[in-house]
């Protein structure tokens, strides 16, 4: 193998002193997320090289909170796209002030300046009665770590639209002109794959596909993110949570499952997993009754004492 | 400030060389490895270290991967290429594919033992998966000028969805009122009070998914029914899925969007890998909820089960899963063939025990009993 090349290139966004994917990990560990070396390398490139990062991946496995870390690390407001069906431009980009516009429009016939049209059209479509929603906000906004929540809720029509904003982060509106972002922000797009998104848009992005934790990232990641637990309580419970995504259930629980379990226990003044814990909490972690049925069918007992026995 | 001295730019160009023969690889695999994909992967590996193994493999992932079903492809052709062998690639992604831990990896992120991965590539390997007929079936030798008929009328087929009311609005003469279209004339008017203006929800086609069964007890209608999904996924207003069951679950959607059926259909005759297999509708059926149905693809749609409903495997688990079936779509559609033979009952087991979760119970044996559930999907009939 050739010797490294030397590094200094362009930083993008990165943190100062990080210079590897590594370096990334660590400081986003120590904002209370731990990521693997795949999330964490495609990070560094969605920093470094300004292009969006597309995220997939069974609900509740971390894909919002990276974001959030994201936006923590840099010390860069997070600011957030929620897509559902139907969402247009003027609730994703901007929208006129039109009340206002009315007002500021009255308000200028009742001071006489009615007559002065042009200058009065001019004022009405000045910045200030231009309401910035999402992407507006994160173009303007510098750094900002703008979150394309759920995208595959939106139609695919918003998806094209989404396209030509991410692709030169620029925004045309006709009455004032272009907009441009001076530094673009960082962009994480997410989607529970409920249908496949266009090739366009995931081709401009780095793509990655978040999995479950494994067993020991698993409890690392609820001794973490719930602090009050102990070692012990955060092995048996991750046991299970394995155990439980083994069966096969409608819906696995994800992470997030796992912390609302931990936190239901902790509420209980649990310091250990028990069979009678664990039957009266699996609503926290199990949420079709198919499941909780088939769980309860395994015996969760029994379950919970290989869980406590092997994991614990 | 960095100047590339020549040793970077050598290296730079050795990168580049290289990741052109490993692009070919990965599109030898069956990925689809754009020009502007291998220019983000050297731009990626540029921003990376491309002495390190791990590094490599992850800006050839993050950048040529489009969904999970990728990544094993992927995996396969990265652990080939890194072991040297650049050439004599199987056309296809292998068969049998692996669950979704990344192959040739120092760190691997899962657990091996960790069986989670299943859920995204479920192990659906059974009894009739012993007797699966692998073999790539040529579409194109249909005998017969009827067939060619047949064909060609499928050919212009044409399949609405049922409408659904969407949330968005359009401009409309009765309905609730238009606040940002009545202001808007108002600016127009110097403020003025002018004519309200008024909305109605807009309607939309709801998705159509069709699951198509191509064991051997259906191989006499594989081909037509294939034909016909082809011609319903070319409407592009009406969202279309479109999966082949048999002994395996595959989704054809993206073999479906070529324009030309005939490309489409050999494009389809490749990726199915059970053609004349048994079936199990039941295990498949559950494994199209559990990937795609459950996820929102079943969700509010008009599901087409194209099948005889001939189940090898337990009829139990079928009527399980088409209640589930029933309760995430908006309606289920069973058309079956033999219904539209003489005498036919539907005494089949796997076909008895979907019935009661079915909404509308039609044939398919002919063109005009085709034409029908056209009918039924688009609820004209």
């Amino acid at each position: 193998m050739e010797p490294d090349p030397p590094r200094s290139p362009p930083r993008g966004l990165l943190p100062l002193g990080i210079t590897d994917p590594e370096g990334l990990r660590a400081r986003l560990e120590e904002h209370g997320y731990l990521a693997d070396p795949g999330l964490a390398t495609a990070c560094f490139l969605a920093l470094r090289l300004h292009r969006p990062l597309f995220l997939e991946g069974e609900a509740g496995v971390g894909k919002t909170e990276i974001a959030k870390t994201l936006a923590t690390v840099l010390s860069a407001p997070l600011i957030r796209l929620q897509c559902y069906e139907g969402i247009d431009a003027s609730q994703a980009l901007y929208d006129w002030d039109f009340p206002r516009q009315l007002l500021h429009l009255r308000a200028a016939e009742a001071a006489g300046r009615a007559g002065d049209a042009d200058a009065l059209e001019a004022e009405l479509y000045d910045r200030r009665f231009l309401l910035a929603r999402p992407l507006l906000a994160a173009l303007e906004t510098t750094p900002s770590v703008l979150l394309v929540d759920e995208v595959d809720r939106a139609d695919d029509e918003f998806e094209a639209f989404l396209l030509e904003v991410l692709s030169d982060f620029t925004v045309t509106v006709p009455e004032l002109g272009t907009l441009r972002a001076d530094v673009p922000p960082v962009v994480v797009v997410t989607s529970n794959r409920t249908r496949e998104v266009h090739d366009a848009l995931k081709r401009r992005c780095y793509y990655h596909w978040i999995d479950h934790p494994d067993f020991d990232r698993e409890v690392a990641i609820v001794r973490r993110r719930v602090p009050q637990a102990s070692a012990r309580l955060a092995a048996q419970v991750a046991a299970a949570v394995q155990r439980l995504r083994a069966e096969d259930l409608f819906k696995p629980p994800g992470v997030a499952e796992t912390l609302d379990w931990t936190e239901a226990l902790i509420a209980l003044g649990a310091d250990q997993l028990d069979a009678e814990l664990a039957r009266a909490t699996l609503g926290s972690v199990l949420k079709y009754r198919e499941d909780q049925e088939r769980a309860r069918l395994l015996d969760v007992g029994a379950l919970v004492a290989r869980a406590v026995a092997g994991g614990g | 400030m960095p100047v590339a001295g020549p040793e970077i730019a050598a290296t730079r160009r050795d990168a580049t060389a290289g990741t052109v023969g490993f692009s070919r690889t990965l599109r030898a695999a069956g990925l689809a490895v754009t020009t502007d994909r291998i220019q983000r992967l050297v731009e990626a590996m540029a921003a990376l270290d491309p002495g390190r193994r791990d590094d490599v493999y992850w800006a050839g992932r993050l950048t040529v991967c489009a969904g999970p079903d990728d990544v094993p492809r992927y995996d396969a052709a990265f652990a080939a290429y890194f072991a040297g062998a650049t050439s004599g690639q199987p056309r296809r992604a292998p068969l049998v594919r692996p669950a979704s831990v990344p192959v040739g990896v120092e760190a691997p992120l899962a657990d091996p033992g960790d069986p989670e991965g299943d859920e995204e590539v479920p192990a659906v390997a059974a009894s009739a998966s012993a007797v699966e007929v692998l073999r790539q079936r040529d579409i194109a030798t249909l005998q017969g000028a009827e067939r060619e008929l047949l064909q060609r009328l499928l050919a212009v087929f044409d399949l609405p969805g049922e409408q659904r009311r969407s949330r968005r609005y359009r401009p409309a003469h009765r309905g609730r009122i238009d606040r940002a279209r009545t202001v808007r004339e108002l600016l127009h008017g110097g403020g003025e009070p002018v004519r309200l203006q008024y909305e109605r929800h807009r309607h939309r086609p709801r998705r159509v998914v069709l699951l198509v069964d191509v064991s051997g007890s259906m191989s006499a209608y594989a081909d037509a029914l294939l034909r016909f999904a082809h011609a319903a996924t070319r409407r592009r207003d009406v969202p279309t899925e479109v999966f082949t069951i048999g002994t395996r679950l595959t989704r054809v959607t993206r073999e479906m969007a070529h324009r030309d059926s005939r490309t489409a259909l050999a494009a389809a005759a490749t990726a199915v890998p059970d053609w004349s297999g048994g079936t199990r509708l039941g295990v498949l059926l559950k494994e199209f909820l559990d990937r795609w149905g459950q996820r929102g693809v079943a969700r509010g749609a008009i599901v087409v089960v194209l099948s005889d409903g001939w189940e090898r495997g337990d009829a139990g688990l079928l009527g399980a899963q088409m209640e589930r079936l029933s309760r995430l779509a908006h309606r289920v559609v069973w058309a079956n063939p033999r219904k539209g033979h003489p005498g036919y009952a539907p005494l089949a087991a796997g076909m008895a025990a979907a019935l009661p979760y079915v909404d509308d119970f039609v044939e398919g044996h002919s063109l005009a009993a085709l034409e029908q559930l056209a009918k039924v999907v688009a609820a004209r009939a």
